[in-house]
């Protein structure tokens, strides 16, 4: 490698950018956290500093744990992420292995007619949706969440596993149907574990803007007992802004399961976007 | 075997994807369209064709609320455009630096304001910025810039920059992650074909990496577009679904809730909330359409 591309000056700059940016980036993080645990005196006083004996308290958690039934709310989330997930891999893992795999009239067109969705936010369609879900008494349930998170999951979910399918090797394929697999075998044991890595990009896709979403959960599922955790923050700091200790609390307790959920799948989901598989 | 009859497998396959994908994506969303063609007398849904449209784009209270929702969705745009396409495409060439140590790191850090929900962004925004807490202040006193600071949240003039400005802070990490994957994907041959012809550093990204990239700006750029037209979460958060001070954040997706919802004491009104999503649906739609027949077609594509 040429020394042109190895200046120390260069590589000085180029840490100090970086640095300089991760700073912006965790900063409202890191002030929330500390602050969290501080008195409402030293909130104040000193914002930016860590907590200490004589400040450290924890009656911001209390009051949260008291006031916010935020288990119940964790506990929907969690739910309604999973299931939503589960029903995005299996669905759509199936519809990609239908449209890699066959050859059937109207293929192209299906492929198409799923694509559509990757471009269209489902939101357009809120007004009938709830008006659907009033109907159909599925409002102010969890299925009514999961519903259209699968759906809107789905379109990205088969677009990327049938790319993937598209790869996987005929002979094996041909082998299983030699030895008289049925079509539903070779998909669930043959085809399928091999597009594992690629299920867990979809996953941790949608993972996040499932779990993040305030739209839904506050049209869909505004009731107590079925409140989402996002929805459920939401509320709850609406209710206390005053109580500092109470908000700072409830957002560091917002922030540690998406903070443990992302330190588990980072580097899959780095992976996953670094690996084209937006194309 | 092969081609008798109809392959229920085929049909086994598909169903599930597609019934639960027509019934709560596709069918709702015609649905919408239709409904904007109706209207409720009496609890009586009436068809009123092209009626609420006219309200909208002629009833100078409606059509005022539109166009600036629309008007402030695009300065919203136009500010991720300038601030977070450029910011993203320069960490991911500071990033892409083969010999750079602690990449990884850095990666993992710049995006973890995107995993981050708009309910805890808002709000954590909105304490820093406040003039009752401080933070901002004091730091930009510490800075000797103490002039610059204002309730940037409350104040008409800036607080739909500030949430634009925070919504580029949250969603950074996208772009920077998407341009440092096509700027990987650049062979080693090409960058040392430029070199041996004297071009390096700075020269090298201009020349050879941006033209190359160009393709992923394009998809950053329509993402950010679909993205931001039908954006509410952030802005209700911080600003509650008046779009407060004076409508000033109001955008199309706090728009349409307030209008399909009510608020005060307007009542919700589905029909007019339709419009507006139709409205949005249509605008998404000539945005895709530009990129797709106008931009994506032009861009050249290298297969290496």
């Amino acid at each position: 490698m040429s020394k042109a591309r190895n200046n120390p000056l260069n590589s000085f700059a180029a840490h100090a950018a970086l640095i300089a940016y991760t700073l912006i980036a965790l900063f409202p993080v890191f002030v929330i956290l500390i602050n969290s645990f501080k008195t409402r005196k030293a909130i104040f006083r000193d914002p930016l500093a860590l907590p200490e004996a004589d400040t450290f308290t924890l009656i911001g958690y209390q009051t949260v744990l008291k006031q916010g039934d935020f288990f119940l709310y964790f506990q929907n989330s969690m739910i309604v992420t999973v299931v939503s997930l589960t029903l995005v891999l299996l669905f759509g893992a199936m519809a990609a292995f239908a449209l890699a795999e066959y050859k059937f009239k109207g293929n192209m067109l299906m492929g198409l007619y799923l694509a559509l969705g990757i471009m269209i936010p489902i939101r357009i369609g809120t007004v009938a949706i709830l008006e659907m879900m009033v109907s159909s008494g599925l409002v102010n349930t969890l299925w009514a969440l999961i519903l259209v998170y699968t759906a809107q999951g789905l379109p990205l979910a088969v677009f990327i596993l049938s790319e993937f399918m598209r790869q996987v090797s005929d002979d094996l394929k041909n082998a299983g149907r030699i030895d008289g697999l049925s079509e539903y075998t070779i998909f669930f044991r043959l085809v399928l574990p091999l597009v594992r890595p690629a299920m867990a990009t979809v996953a941790v896709f949608n993972m996040i803007p499932i779990w993040n979403d305030l739209w839904f959960p506050l049209i869909l599922a505004p009731a107590e007992e079925t409140k989402t955790l996002t929805l459920g923050s939401q509320v709850f700091i609406g209710q206390f802004v005053t109580d500092w200790n109470a908000v700072l609390s409830a957002l560091s307790m917002a922030i540690l399961p998406v903070m443990i959920l992302y330190v588990i799948f980072s580097r899959q989901l780095i992976r996953g976007i670094t690996s084209g598989a937006v194309k | 075997m092969k081609n008798s009859g109809i392959k229920w497998h085929v049909i086994v396959f598909l169903a599930p994807a597609v019934l639960v994908y027509t019934a709560i994506m596709i069918f709702p969303l015609f649905n919408t369209l239709r409904l904007a063609l109706y209207t409720e007398v009496d609890q009586v849904r009436q068809f009123v064709g092209l009626e609420n449209f006219r309200t909208l784009f002629g009833d100078p209270y409606w059509s005022g609320q539109f166009w600036n929702a629309l008007g402030n969705n695009f300065w919203f745009f136009f500010i991720h455009m300038i601030v977070q396409n450029p910011i993203g495409i320069a960490l991911a060439a500071i990033l892409s630096h083969p010999r750079l140590r602690f990449a990884a790191l850095y990666r993992t850090a710049i995006f973890v304001p995107t995993i981050l929900s708009f309910v805890i962004v808002g709000f954590a925004w909105k304490l820093i910025l406040s003039p009752i807490w401080g933070i901002t202040p004091d730091m930009l006193k510490a800075l000797g810039l103490k002039w610059l600071y204002a309730p940037y949240l409350g104040k008409e003039e800036y607080a739909l920059t500030t949430l634009a400005l925070i919504s580029v802070w949250q969603f950074v990490g996208i772009p920077m992650m998407l341009i440092y994957a096509a700027l990987l994907s650049i062979p080693e041959e090409v960058l040392e074909a430029g070199e041996v012809d004297g071009i390096t550093g700075f020269a090298s990204f201009w020349k050879i990496k941006l033209p190359l990239i160009l393709p992923s700006i394009g998809i950053i750029s329509i993402l950010t577009f679909v993205g931001n037209f039908n954006a509410f979460d952030l802005i209700y958060t911080t600003q509650g679904a008046l779009a407060g001070p004076d409508f000033s954040t109001d955008i199309l997706g706090t728009f349409m809730y307030r209008t399909f919802f009510g608020f005060q004491l307007q009542l919700g009104d589905p029909h007019m909330g339709s419009a507006i999503a139709s409205g949005m649906f249509g605008i998404i739609l000539i945005g895709v359409c530009i990129y797709l027949f106008g931009i994506q077609t032009r861009l050249r594509r290298y297969q290496f």
